[in-house]
């Protein structure tokens, strides 16, 4: 079986998926990246080469369905306010602190 | 530029019909669709085991492994929510489909640890619903819109409309942002304590065509989800948010022409400014969508200040562009998003940590057992079972709170010295009607949270039996239903009292009411007793 080639990923697609993952790219790294993500995908479309004809679609690997809680409070799990904000570069007052979110 | 507002359609005189016998019209038609989110009061939360009840905690005093994020943690879900989901999507004449699945939405923002919401995709809870409103409801507490008031001037009839569902889901609430500066620096602050409550989202059509109708959708909506008992929807708390979807089209044409028809030519001019239209299904190209707003009378001025924006915009040729806003209610005006815009590419897939969930028949119809009696319902048997109008009936019905009052006091039967409701056990064939029980209500002759259901039956009673006859011409009365009743008589002396009722009755009527059942009874029983046998 043949597998296509992907197009080259443009850096416009690249830098529209940087900026869904919230990163600055410079320049030179957008262009170096423009390879590697076609190679990558090209890589990755060989799993188009399976014959999948007898396999129905699923997005579940388990099998298992309706797995469920009660609905109770498990207060041993909470974490106290130290325990939450331990691990937070910046904090205040007992809250999260991150660069001002503009709403405009 | 003059709008005048009618019926929720705009209707504009353009200012370059300038011939002076032609005045030309363009009517625009606003088109609306809402989405709201609400938050169910479970005891925990959607996904994990800290409280839902978030509000009012000290900051990140609510927060677990799953609802921060951390690594590792994994979501169990919370099998109550996803009943009282289902429930809604009932109470909302949804199907329930028998398959359905969580899905990750992914988008960076920081009132989101993960950096994805489990929410739900192609395979909602619930589907294809409708809620009908009655589109004058006589309740009015808008002032400034004369659309109600022109409609009941002009059709005192109820007017009904469906406005269709089209899903209700599942999710998780966000974290909540504060806005600060810290140091001298502009920051965000960030509280994970709603992170992960359950947040039912409802989304309806672009069926909605006014600001009114709007409202009038979101109290029904309330008074469902109150009934129901899935949430307080208390929007002070932020626990019900709603975001209306709104864009503009043009109508029709009308161009009222004193001198010639000659105006062939104008009309066509002033078609030109209109919104392009999509092909398939006759909708505007573009729509607005307003953010977050947390009360009924705000959307109903983000829509209005959205629609007035647009027909605007429609009249110099432009049309308005396709964008998220948010809603200023110091300033009572809308403003742009775009910052939001850049992010609609959400990357949905199937949720791996949350298996799919599927419905047996058995389960849906036992859902379906467990709606109580919705507003429409109760609504429909005031009216049949009380006799009332459906103004009546709506009035009594819009508070859950009211209606429980009123059935209390329909129900009465042991008020001391006062019959009870004709035609029900206090009653009988006598007494109060149960009109006269709305009436009191409706007009708030007596405050319901101050009296209680027996001290306004006695108030009742009091003030309308002033008008009494004097006591011989109640004797004469008596005497007169006792000698047309002599197989009543007898059946009372040989021991059968509750002729005394029927008797009872019959005096009320012979008197039309002139005089209370207490003194009806007592002079009853003595003649009674005087009587000799027939």
């Amino acid at each position: 079986m043949k597998v296509a080639v992907i197009k080259i990923v443009t850096s416009s697609i690249i830098k529209h998926i940087a900026q869904l993952a919230n990163l600055d790219l410079s320049d030179e790294e957008l262009k170096s990246m423009s390879p590697q993500f076609s190679s990558i995908l090209n890589l990755v479309s060989k799993i188009k080469k399976l014959d999948t004809t007898n396999v129905s679609e699923t997005s579940q690997v388990t099998g298992q369905e309706n797995v469920f809680r009660e609905d109770e409070v498990d207060s041993k799990r909470i974490l106290t306010q130290e325990e939450a904000l331990s691990n937070a570069k910046n904090k205040h007052n007992g809250y999260f602190v991150v660069d001002a979110i503009f709403e405009e | 530029m003059k709008g005048i507002l009618r019926f929720g359609r705009y209707q504009m005189v353009l200012p370059f019909a300038q011939n002076d016998n032609t005045i030309m019209y363009i009517n625009y038609e606003s088109i609306i669709g809402l989405e709201i989110h609400v938050e169910l009061k479970t005891k925990s939360k959607m996904f994990c085991g800290c409280y839902a009840d978030w509000f009012g905690k000290s900051p990140n005093s609510n927060t677990c492994p799953v609802c921060l994020g951390l690594p590792g943690a994994l979501p169990v879900t919370n099998k109550k929510a996803v009943e009282w989901c289902v429930l809604l999507g009932i109470a909302l004449n949804c199907e329930i489909p028998e398959f359905s699945k969580f899905d990750r939405k992914n988008y960076f923002y920081p009132d989101l640890a993960k950096g994805y919401q489990i929410s739900q995709y192609d395979k909602p809870f619930a589907i294809n619903g409708s809620l009908e409103i009655n589109t004058n409801q006589l309740i009015n507490q808008s002032t400034n819109k004369p659309i109600n008031a022109t409609m009941k001037q002009l059709n005192n009839e109820t007017m009904k409309k469906k406005i269709r569902i089209r899903r209700v889901h599942l999710e998780e609430d966000t974290g909540k942002l504060l806005h600060d500066v810290v140091g001298g620096k502009r920051v965000s602050l960030i509280d994970f304590n709603r992170s992960g409550v359950p947040l039912v989202e409802i989304v309806t059509e672009p069926d909605i065509r006014s600001s009114e109708e709007a409202r009038i959708f979101l109290k029904k909506l309330y008074q469902i989800i109150r009934c129901i008992g899935i949430s307080d929807a208390d929007m002070e708390k932020g626990s019900l948010r709603i975001e209306p979807n709104i864009s503009v089209r043009e109508t029709s044409l009308r161009a009222s022409v004193k001198q010639s028809l000659s105006a062939q030519t104008d009309i066509k001019i002033a078609t030109s400014p209109s919104a392009p239209r999509n092909d398939t299904n006759d909708l505007p190209s573009y729509k607005v969508e307003v953010k977050n707003i947390n009360s009924f009378s705000f959307t109903r001025k983000a829509i209005d200040f959205e629609i007035a924006r647009h027909i605007d915009l429609l009249n110099h040729g432009e049309t308005p562009i396709q964008e998220t806003r948010g809603w200023d209610e110091k300033k009572g005006i809308t403003y742009s998003q775009r910052s939001k815009e850049e992010a609609h590419d959400y990357r949905y897939f199937p949720e791996p940590d949350i298996p799919p969930i599927r419905w047996a028949e058995s389960q849906i119809s036992n859902f379906k057992l467990q709606i109580p009696e919705l507003p429409n319902v109760k609504l429909a048997r005031f009216m049949k079972d009380y006799q009332l109008s459906e103004y009546d009936a709506i009035i009594l019905t819009d508070e859950k709170e009211t209606a429980e009052y009123f059935e209390k006091t329909i129900s009465l039967k042991d008020t001391p010295g006062v019959a009870g409701v004709q035609g029900f056990p206090g009653g009988g064939e006598i007494g109060i009607i149960p009109k006269t029980i709305a009436n009191w209500i409706i007009n708030k002759k007596a405050d319901i949270n101050k009296v209680s259901p027996e001290k306004l039956l006695k108030l009742i009673a009091d003030q309308t039996q002033r008008s009494i006859i004097p006591d011989d011409e109640l004797e004469k009365v008596i005497k007169k239903i006792l000698l047309e009743n002599p197989r009543a008589m007898a059946d009372y002396k040989s021991g059968k009292e509750n002729v005394l009722m029927f008797l009872l009755g019959q005096v009320m009527r012979g008197v039309k009411g002139k005089s209370n059942a207490e003194d009806i009874k007592q002079k009853l029983k003595l003649l009674l007793n005087l009587y000799p046998d027939v």
